[in-house]
């Protein structure tokens, strides 16, 4: 864990590098010289060893200290700096001493939870970046680590109802591919591979000073399977959590925007619903992790999410 | 009855409601009058039938509305980690 001290002066450091004459970014129409203006500095992420500051017009990220960076990761910079139309636009990694990395990026303004959502922007979103011609040196997505990353930390508990919970979300883990569970090797390269960005929900959404939507963090950009991009709103949507409304929105401006994961007309979840599935038992695990962290019951739209993990061990177990 | 074909005998199947005929000994299939347009007709229907709407472990139907009360907005509870965080 990281102590306080670790993190005011992380957070220092990063006010530092926000406010210095750190390299011109493409996209913030000048250098670092106006870049920390008058304002105070703001934190607008602090969870999981992953701490964001706003700094006037720009937003400074320290990455997850535990996940390998190096190589793969400066492609992904550089590949997304051949999307401006897709992502945000995103500096050079940094490495600090302390081994943190870290990047600066123009300040975008996020999705209000209280306005309108903005699923079909998204979708349009994807869909642009799942029809880019896969770059020969784009690095591999991979496969969805965060499940069962997440499902291993569930932890102990002493609450009768999060084990009981826990238990059903195992059970459903179980159901999913060994791939996915980290188990066997991810699929090898295929000629069906789009560009993914891998890890997308509205919190990845930006809207920038020229009041375009954009795609933010690139950590798990790459290319594979683009149906995971569209899995988790697609869990939620079965879970009965998100409104068939506003999937409807998202899935039809994703199909008219030509996007390949899901054929043009007829059944998507031939394509969706192992992501789907995955996402389901992830989201979760999380919904467990974070009950658990707080020292509460499950809620409403949490327990609609175990539920869905019953229902999908027992699928499992009629087939 | 036996097969026109090979003599061999017919035996009668039912295949998803309409009747049919096999011969054990060539496989053939002998389909009386309207047999044929009843197999297009299903045929029709399945290929008109609307694409699932939800994998076979989606939340039932209406479930959501009374047992959760009502689809959630994001901008409480456990909703807003699901949409806007990893």
């Amino acid at each position: 864990m990281h102590t306080e001290t670790e993190q005011s002066e992380l957070f220092a450091r990063l006010v530092e590098i926000g406010s210095g004459s750190y390299g011109t970014i493409a996209g913030t129409g000048g250098g670092g010289g106006r870049a920390g203006g008058d304002r105070e500095p703001e934190m607008l992420y602090d969870r999981h060893g992953v701490l964001v500051v706003r700094i006037g017009e720009l937003a400074v990220k320290a990455h997850q200290p535990d996940r390998v960076y190096g190589r793969p990761f400066a492609q992904r910079v550089a590949l997304a700096g051949t999307l401006p139309q897709v992502l945000a636009p995103l500096g050079p990694p940094l490495l600090l001493l302390d081994g943190h990395t870290v990047t600066v990026a123009p300040y975008g303004q996020p999705v209000d939870p209280l306005g309108r959502l903005p699923w079909a922007e998204g979708a349009r979103l994807l869909a642009t970046l799942h029809n880019t011609p896969v770059p020969m040196d784009a690095p591999s997505w991979g496969r969805p680590e965060r499940v069962a990353r997440v499902v291993a930390r569930m932890d102990a508990t002493d609450a009768p109802e999060l084990v009981t919970a826990a238990a059903e979300v195992r059970r459903a883990f179980a159901t999913l591919p060994a791939w996915v569970r980290g188990e066997s090797a991810p699929p090898a390269r295929s000629a069906d591979d789009h560009l993914l960005h891998g890890d997308w929900h509205l919190g990845q959404m930006v809207r920038t000073r020229a009041g375009y939507w954009r795609l933010i963090d690139i950590e798990d950009l790459g290319r594979g399977d683009p149906a995971w991009d569209l899995a988790r709103p697609a869990a939620l949507y079965s879970a009965g959590v998100l409104a068939p409304a506003d999937w409807e929105v998202f899935l039809d401006a994703y199909r008219a925007a030509g996007g390949a994961a899901v054929p043009a007309d007829g059944d998507p979840w031939a394509a969706l619903e192992m992501p789907a599935r995955s996402l389901a038992v992830q989201i979760a695990a999380t919904c467990v992790r974070t009950a658990r962290e707080e020292d509460r019951p499950l809620d409403g739209a949490e327990e609609a999410l175990i539920d869905t993990c019953r229902r999908i061990s027992r699928m499992r177990d009629r087939a | 009855m036996h097969c026109p074909k090979c003599r061999g005998v017919m035996r009668t199947y039912n295949r998803s409601g309409v009747q049919i005929e096999q011969c054990d000994n060539c496989r053939g299939v002998f389909l009386d009058y309207g047999e044929l347009e009843a197999l297009g007709q299903m045929e029709a229907q399945y290929r008109a039938a609307p694409p699932p709407a939800a994998p076979a472990w989606g939340a039932p139907g209406g479930a959501v509305h009374h047992h959760h009360g009502g689809h959630h907005r994001p901008h409480h509870g456990g909703v807003f980690g699901m949409l806007f965080s990893t």
